[in-house]
């Protein structure tokens, strides 16, 4: 069965989907969207580093995605410019530095596109493996750091003094994030990470009506999102992560339409339920 | 955790002990020079104008900010239970008030409804936090803070958008809650009927300790009568402890009589903001808004 290659995709990009569920989701609460696209933005110049200096794919990605993502803290601290511009600085320049190193480097042949946009359908079996393997620890991780990660996200400050150390949740999330990009960044390229991260999650945020219920509804929408997109790919024959992507938009789109919904937890409705 | 049990304050090993402790940022200190202990069972009062670094200290208190001079010891194993003056959510964030209460640990549902009773919302524990009025919001804080049976809370103006009624119910429970589990408080209030009736020291913040003591010296002083009269500008009634006199030329006059330029000499800092001085050496401290600590607020507020 792993034989076919668009098994093989469905897989791997269902196995993505499920791990970038959670994260997504802290993402879309923390305002971090253009952080995610600047750490996977800086995803390119690992690939340009790994072929340089001859280096595993995988690990020179996050590698550099978690040197990138502890450069912008560090240059936050210093306050001079917003946080805003320097993730613009940081995105783009990583971006041009890996586009340009690339080109430098005349002896290698590698198709700019399938980083840039995602080749989901030259998944190997040992993809499979990464995604699946990496894709539990991260989501053990986050399982594990779930009720610092979610009190700090309502309030730093709480956490900090009820003595759930959010700083150190922060920087495990920000590992977690470049872990999740270097597997990510085959499915749906470069590009289009952050588009896996917040659509689903977004999508979700309307049917859940906790912070669990809605990274497993991401999770699961995600997923959906890639069978639906990979089959319309496979139909239309169209480029695979940028179907994921509308896919995911669709599903995002319907969220959005009205619908009656009889569990709607308002408190006034509730009023007295309880003993 | 240790047990809440009651105890006699005056001779258990303290919760929390400052000792010289300030908060330096952007080349200026919100807050130097604080001395103060918390007790089990006790309940200390934070009072100051705006700016005078009651949320600065409490965040010292709670381990939210570090010293950077002075020395901050707390208990081992302190539990803390914290209402900060600020929160805002991200709303895309679902988060009902029964998810609240279990925001930094497990908590048993019999423990939840009692503290959403005690504190008056227990009709609310299924509504969505970001639908709460901001005084339901404050009780549904204050709950969650008391529900984890901390040793030691601190609430920074817990009652605010609390109605009249409210307010009261609410001050008789944080009173109850020191009797009760015997946890010490440390509390920011504005409210000089709490200060004053349900206090067991206030210490006066501007800057620097200002002064410190009982509500009862308090409300027989002249400055506290002065105040009610609405003539004070709110500091005022605790100047009942001055050691000093502000004199109108900037200098103060001591206690025992003699005339400095500042009320610590040793320590230079000078932050006090009564009303019958305004000389221009002191505006760079005076008039400003933003000395919470609250990094966030800071920038905008500066200019």
């Amino acid at each position: 069965m792993l034989d076919d290659f668009f098994v093989r995709a469905l897989l791997a990009g269902v196995g993505v989907a499920l791990t970038s569920g959670p994260l997504g989701c802290f993402v879309v609460w923390r305002r971090m969207a253009y952080f995610g696209d600047t750490m996977a933005h800086s995803a390119l110049l690992g690939v340009a580093l790994s072929l340089l200096l001859q280096l595993n794919l995988l690990v020179s990605v996050f590698c550099v995605a978690v040197i990138v993502s502890l450069l912008l803290l560090l240059l936050q601290r210093q306050k001079a410019l917003s946080a805003d511009a320097l993730l613009g600085i940081l995105s783009h320049s990583t971006l041009a530095i890996g586009l340009v190193l690339v080109a430098f480097m005349t002896w290698v042949r590698i198709d700019l596109m399938a980083f840039l946009f995602g080749d989901i359908l030259a998944v190997t079996r040992q993809d499979i493996t990464l995604i699946w393997g990496g894709g539990l620890v991260v989501l053990a991780a986050v399982v594990y750091l779930w009720r610092p990660l979610v009190a700090s996200t309502v309030s730093e400050d709480i956490a900090e003094a009820e003595g759930l150390k959010p700083e150190r949740a922060r920087l495990l999330f920000m590992l977690l994030m470049a872990l999740v990009i270097a597997i990510a960044m085959k499915i749906v390229g470069i590009m289009l990470i952050t588009a896996l991260l917040i659509i689903p999650a977004a999508t979700a945020r309307r049917f859940a009506a906790s912070p669990e219920k809605m990274a497993v509804f991401a999770s699961l929408i995600g997923a959906l999102a890639v069978v639906g997109g990979l089959f319309g790919s496979l139909h239309y024959d169209t480029p695979s992560g940028p179907s994921i992507v509308v896919a995911a938009l669709v599903f995002f789109i319907l969220s959005l339409l009205p619908v009656t919904r009889s569990n709607r937890s308002d408190g006034v409705t509730n009023k007295g339920v309880r003993p | 955790m240790l047990m809440n049990k009651q105890a006699d304050p005056s001779t258990s090993e303290p919760l929390v002990e400052l000792k010289d402790a300030g908060v330096y940022r952007d080349k200026r200190w919100l807050v130097r020079g604080v001395d103060l202990t918390i007790r089990r069972g006790e309940i200390l009062t934070l009072i100051g104008p705006n700016g005078a670094g009651k949320s600065t200290t409490a965040k010292l208190v709670t381990g939210v900010l570090r010293s950077d001079e002075g020395s901050v010891r707390r208990a081992g194993d302190l539990r803390i239970g914290y209402v900060p003056q600020k929160l805002t959510i991200d709303w895309t964030m679902p988060l009902s008030v029964r998810r609240l209460m279990r925001l930094t640990g497990k908590l048993s549902d019999v423990d939840l409804d009692a503290a959403l009773a005690a504190t008056g919302i227990p009709h609310l524990i299924d509504a969505e936090v970001r639908h709460l009025s901001g005084g339901e919001f404050q009780r549904a804080l204050l709950a969650r803070a008391i529900a984890r049976r901390p040793d030691l809370l601190v609430l920074d103006e817990p009652v605010q958008g609390v109605d009249f009624a409210g307010e009261t119910a609410l001050y008789d429970l944080i009173r109850q809650i020191r009797h009760t589990t015997g946890c010490g408080i440390l509390l920011i209030s504005h409210d000089l009927h709490m200060v004053m009736a349900g206090t067991d020291t206030v210490i006066c913040l501007n800057g620097h300790v200002c002064c410190r003591g009982t509500p009862e010296t308090v409300s027989r002083s002249e400055d506290y009568q002065r105040l009610f009269g609405g003539a004070g500008r709110g500091l005022a009634l605790y100047s009942h402890d001055h050691d000093h006199t502000h004199l109108p030329d900037g200098r103060v006059l001591h206690g025992d009589g003699s005339i400095t330029d500042h009320c610590h000499p040793a320590d230079g800092h000078h932050d006090h903001d009564h009303a019958h001085h305004g000389h221009d050496d002191h505006d760079h401290h005076h008039g400003h808004e933003h000395s919470h600590a609250d990094q966030a607020g800071e920038t905008g507020r500066h200019a």
